[in-house]
């Protein structure tokens, strides 16, 4: 699936959005594999309640299931307006 | 109903004619402006915005779908730039039509309410001294229980 990243989160990361392949069954699952890859993403992913999630463009929770899904994206809080 | 998501600027007097032209049953319109302001201590050179292409549109049409079932309205108009933006440089802008007041007013700032806090979009601060994402605050969380 397709992982993208947005404001704060891509500048820790390092890239606006990857290709990945995971067997996770949740979003938390995910974020969880990601932590134990590299540091940058233990940066990004270290406090979760200054994170949102979008699966497949809809908002959603941690919990939210991956299966069949195409696209999640992580950023911060939204400031629109 | 017309949501725009640009780079480029608008003109918001050309927008609101042309929101309220052909609407002959509307008695009232409604517009709110967000305008790209200076920050006290530290000039801003410029307020850079991001946003996820897809979902900002989507997001946008549900927030604006969600306002014309709720209320009274006739149309509704949200259009929003990304990019990079200057002090007095108007950010964003919504318009409600519906035949009185009190309908185009509350939808105005539920449209307001939600695009703040649940369409993708993100701001940052460049001044001289720093490039600052602005942080949500929780007050605009706050504001979504009222409706």
């Amino acid at each position: 699936m397709d992982v993208l990243y947005f404001a704060w989160v891509r500048e820790r990361i390092g890239i606006p959005r990857e290709a990945i392949e995971t067997s996770a069954a949740t979003v938390a699952d995910l974020i969880t594999e990601l932590r134990a890859r590299e540091d940058r993403y233990e940066a990004a992913f270290s406090d979760l309640t200054a994170l949102r999630v979008a699966v497949d463009q809809k908002l959603t929770d941690f919990d939210a299931p991956l299966k069949g899904v195409r696209e999640v994206a992580f950023f911060p809080p939204m400031t629109g307006g | 109903m017309r949501i725009s998501v640009q780079d480029t600027p608008f003109d918001l007097g050309t927008e609101t004619t042309n929101f309220a032209a052909g609407h002959r049953d509307m008695g009232a319109i409604v517009t709110f402006t967000g305008v790209v302001r200076d920050l006290p201590d530290d000039p801003l050179e410029a307020m850079e915005i991001e946003h996820y292409p897809g979902m900002t549109e989507a997001a946008l049409t549900d927030i604006a779908e969600q306002a014309m079932t709720r209320w009274s309205l006739g149309d509704a108009l949200v259009i929003h730039r990304h990019g990079r933006l200057v002090p007095s440089e108007m950010i964003m802008m919504v318009a409600t039509a519906s035949r009185h007041r009190k309908d185009a007013f509350e939808a105005a700032e539920f449209l307001m309410d939600y695009l703040k806090s649940r369409a993708p979009f993100w701001k940052r601060e460049i001044t001289a001294k720093s490039a600052d994402w602005v942080a949500a605050r929780a007050e605009d969380e706050d504001a979504l229980k009222r409706w």
